[in-house]
């Protein structure tokens, strides 16, 4: 492999081109879903290939194929050139793009059992006892229950010097209820909705899980629901658990400090932000309270790795503290407009994707709360907890977000529970009313394994640190009844 | 591009070998480009050539899917092998029939040659072209131009011997000045009907100089374009439209065939032969593509099949089998609205105070069985006063159910457009939702964007 590595780094300063970078991956993915007692899917997908980037004149150029051969690897390198010459006629401003230092290193997400090696009877046996539990309960019409495990390895080489080799694996799993009378349709899951929930361990991540523990209590919660009464619509408290505010993070905090969303380079897709890079240093972004790191480094996070795909180290740095934006997501190319150096955060999906800008583990740190205090010092209210759906603007101002389930809090209590809860809101306002973080007794890591950014679509894995957390003055119930 | 002959031939050597009971192979190559602008420049050109091969294996009623990139028989032989030992370690699933029997599949045109002419200078002359447009009326321009060839194959052991081969190419395109923004979008498999003029000058009909207004949300008449049409959709198919969301009882189908759901003047479909959309002759598994009516005048008539859940119901498959294993449902990619007899000019004079809207962004369902969806409008929402678009406005989050919305459509477009979200995740396979303009009595937004 590494002649057919600089065979090709050769050719390109043969081309004397400004920069090129290659990777070759090898991707296999296993996933497994139980539906109502039958195996639905048990896929294995192996994924193989390489892509090339280069610099020309200021411009990038990218070509790729899943043929790696010498002469394939030629041939694309050929295309990546006539696409950088051609695009360099209709550029922007050139792009700039920072030199760094070569590297040659190795990283391998630490696991205690590969999920690869883990015998597929084992967790067939694990989806289809959940499921079974799930069943029990005669109004749930739909259990399902679901598996994935996944392994990149991939090799970066760069005409700077760099040769870095990755394994990172990840593997998560999760349960689901849905029941359903007349035209009431009513979800619950665990640990988290759509699939579960992920991070970088390995099997040993599963059985802490302990699916099969939460199967009876999400198919009875499923089941109550049918009959609880709606959210109600109005201005109130709002406390949301740590996997709802793990998604609340993601869209109205991760996505709009993408530097490159802010320059505009999502503009046609995903849309924009509405930070600019000026208000670095200064944009009052939430309550004093909240402190919000990015943090690829962080053990078993979903958005962890060793490098980026562009050569850059895992970084750990603050990007808002005690409430002021204080950084941005960066790439080599985009780091300059703060006057930085990038923070590593280049990912791509695959090998036949150039990599973007994509959040790594965007952390919310812990407060001093418990989440019984929380509840218990709230007058009026609502508690919601698991995403159901979600929603942002192209600017990521206003959002609105529906959970599983929630509850009313009266005088500091649970009270009754409230089904098909949503809430929305701007997201400076909403940061910026949160009056309590609960500590890290309550904190937990959540990976979102379905971030979807880019054309064409690229999908990446991510994390996010939360602890509940209390916003004020919010509007609850957005359904017209 | 392998071509049919090598197609049919390597995935027939595949399912021979295969000691399965059934055995179904689906080579999917592609050969794309996709550019990308952003104010006024362009800053990503992609190009990437791959090749899938997806083997299903079926012994007795157990099943399992293998996917490999690599196309050399060594590897096929061993993703058999892998996908034989899967099978083997789980229970049977009692409900699978068969894999489908061959049927025969009318030969359409979906490759149109001059693709091929679409080089990386051919296609930075045209943006640069539609860039001066822009630049000539003091806007910025960003978007996406993607072009590409695709071939899909299917084999199985029961006698399916299916290969097309499709062209496609996509382009939209975002207008904006200081003030707002305006969207056009093409999709098409003939490079030759791409008019880049006229896509320009479609969203730079929806820039304005006035500053957006912002208006209290609340009950509008509203006149949605095909873009937004498109949308809900799409929407509709994934929630409702397919058997297997009938079957699980989480479908707003459930129970209702029969009953006029929706306004007489709406008629939903989908056509994979129909030439006004983005022709698909065959779906996943090899089945020919039936015409399926789910609103016929307004009443809900039929939902889509694939073989699976035809089997279910002793029935057989629509053509409507997405890629195995397919969790997911039938749901239907060739969508198309009937037409009405409305010029948009006339839907826009008969709203008094509404609100115009383009296309709508990061939509989401709330509300599955009442099909409640909410979303943003995005790149030209306009405020109609007496008859007239009279000024933009900020965007608007709505928070709607569909079915209520097509119960009071009280106009539609003559006009149609094909519309499409370009490519799928991972996957390049394009399809279109062929959707008129509509006007809506009422409609709800429930926020406004604005900090």
């Amino acid at each position: 492999m590494k002649d057919l590595i600089q065979n090709i780094l050769d050719l390109a300063k043969l081309k004397r081109l400004e920069y090129a970078d290659i990777r070759i991956i090898r991707r296999q993915n296993e996933e497994i879903e139980v539906k109502n007692g039958k195996v639905e899917a048990l896929i294995h997908d192996e994924d193989f290939g390489f892509g090339i980037r280069v610099l020309f004149h200021g411009a990038w150029g990218f070509a790729c194929s899943s043929k790696v051969t010498k002469r394939e690897m030629e041939t694309v390198f050929g295309k990546a050139l006539k696409i950088a010459k051609a695009s360099s006629k209709a550029k922007g401003e050139k792009v700039y793009f920072s030199s760094s230092s070569p590297v040659i290193d190795r990283y391998k997400t630490l696991v205690s059992m590969d999920p690869f090696e883990t015998k597929s009877e084992t967790k067939l046996h694990l989806l289809l006892k959940a499921d079974e539990i799930i069943r029990r309960n005669k109004k749930v019409k739909i259990s399902e229950a679901f598996m994935g495990s996944y392994k990149t390895e991939k090799t970066f080489a760069s005409t700077e010097g760099s040769y870095i080799e990755q394994e990172i694996v990840e593997c998560g799993a999760g349960i689901a209820a849905t029941a359903i009378e007349g035209s009431e349709v009513q979800v619950r899951s665990y640990p988290n909705s759509f699939r579960g929930n992920f991070a970088t361990q390995g099997y040993e991540w599963i059985e802490k899980l302990a699916i099969e523990t939460q199967a009876e209590r999400i198919a009875e919660e499923a089941s109550q629901l049918l009959y609880a009464k709606p959210c109600p619509s109005k201005i109130t408290t709002l406390i949301l658990d740590n996997s709802q505010l793990a998604l609340q993070i993601h869209e109205s905090i991760g996505h709009p400090i993408e530097l490159d969303r802010i320059l505009g380079t999502e503009a046609s897709y995903a849309g924009t932000s509405f930070l600019k890079p000026e208000m670095v240093g200064h944009f009052k972004y939430a309550s004093e309270l909240v402190n919000v790191f990015a943090d690829a480094t962080y053990p078993g996070g979903l958005g962890t790795f060793g490098y980026d795909d562009e050569g850059t180290k895992a970084h750990r740095v603050p990007i808002i503290s005690q409430g002021v934006l204080v950084n941005l997501l960066t790439s080599r190319e985009t780091a300059h407009r703060l006057g930085k150096e990038s923070n590593g955060t280049m990912r791509a999906d695959g090998w036949n994707r150039i990599p973007l800008i994509r959040m790594t583990n965007i952390n919310l740190e812990p407060g001093d709360w418990t989440l019984e205090q929380m509840i218990a010092d709230t007058e009026e209210g609502l508690f919601l907890k698991t995403n159901r759906s979600w929603s942002i603007d192209d600017k990521r101002i206003n959002f609105q977000f529906g959970t599983e389930i929630g509850w009313e809090i009266k005088n500091g209590k649970l009270g009754e529970m409230v089904k098909n809860p949503t809430y929305t809101g701007i997201t400076p306002t909403f940061w910026n009313s949160c009056d309590a973080i609960a500590n890290r007794d309550d904190w937990q890591m959540w990976g979102t394994p379905n971030c979807g950014k880019g054309e064409p679509g690229q999908v990446a894995h991510v994390g996010h640190g939360a602890a509940p957390a209390r916003f004020r003055n919010v509007q609850v119930g957005v359904m017209k009844e | 591009m392998f071509g049919r002959g090598s197609t049919l031939r390597l995935l027939k050597n595949v399912v021979q070998e295969s000691p399965a009971d059934q055995t179904e192979a689906i080579l999917l190559t592609e050969d794309s480009s996709l550019t990308r602008f952003t104010r006024s420049a362009i800053h990503q050109h992609v190009a990437e050539r791959n090749r899938a091969v997806i083997l299903r294996v079926i012994l007795g009623k157990k099943i399992a899917v293998v996917t490999t990139h690599m196309g050399q028989p060594s590897s096929l032989r061993k993703s058999l092998r892998k996908a034989i030992s899967l099978a083997q370690v789980q229970p049977p699933n009692d409900e699978f029939i068969s894999l489908p029997k061959p049927k025969s599949i009318s030969d359409i045109k979906t490759y149109f040659e001059n693709i091929n002419l679409l080089t990386p200078n051919r296609k930075v002359k045209m943006i640069k072209h539609l860039l001066r447009r822009i630049d000539e009326k003091k806007c910025k321009a960003s978007g996406a131009f993607s072009n590409g060839i695709v071939e899909m194959a299917v084999v199985n052991s029961l006698g399916i011997e299916a290969y097309q081969k499709f062209s496609d190419l996509s382009l939209h395109l975002i207008v904006e000045n200081e003030k707002s923004s305006g969207y056009a979008g093409f999709v098409g498999r003939d490079p030759d009907q791409l008019d880049v003029d006229s896509l320009a000058q479609e969203a730079m009909g929806k820039i304005s100089k006035e500053e957006p207004a912002q208006i209290e949300p609340g009950e509008y008449e509203v006149i949605l374009e095909s873009y937004a049409v498109s949308e809900l959709l799409s929407f509709l198919g994934y929630l409702g439209f397919h058997a297997l969301a009938v079957q699980e009882g989480r479908s707003f189908f459930s129970n209702r065939f029969g009953e006029k759901m929706v306004d007489e003047k709406v008629t939903i479909y989908d056509d994979g032969f129909d030439p006004q959309g983005l022709e698909v002759p065959f779906d996943f598994e090899g089945i020919p593509k039936k015409k399926v009516t789910f609103f016929d005048q307004g009443v809900a008539k039929e939902v889509t099949y694939d073989s699976f859940t035809a089997g279910r119901e002793g029935r057989e498959s629509t053509g409507h089998g997405l890629i195995a294993p397919n969790t997911a449902g039938p749901i239907p990619i060739n969508l198309f609205m009937e037409k009405g007899g409305s010029s948009l000019k006339e839907m826009i004079q008969s709203i008094r105070k509404g609100i115009y809207v383009t296309r709508f962004h990061y939509t989401n369902v709330v509300e599955p069985m009442k099909a409640v969806i909410t979303g943003m409008t995005r790149d030209g929402t306009f405020l109609i006063e007496g008859g007239e678009i009279r000024r933009p406005v900020k965007n608007l989050r709505f928070t709607e159910s569909i079915l209520k919305a097509l119960s009071q459509v009280s106009a539609i477009s003559k006009e149609r457009k094909v519309c499409s979200e370009g490519t799928v995740y991972s996957r390049r396979f394009v399809t279109g939702t062929v959707a008129p303009a509509i006007k809506v009595d009422g409609f709800h937004f429930s926020g406004v964007s604005s900090l």
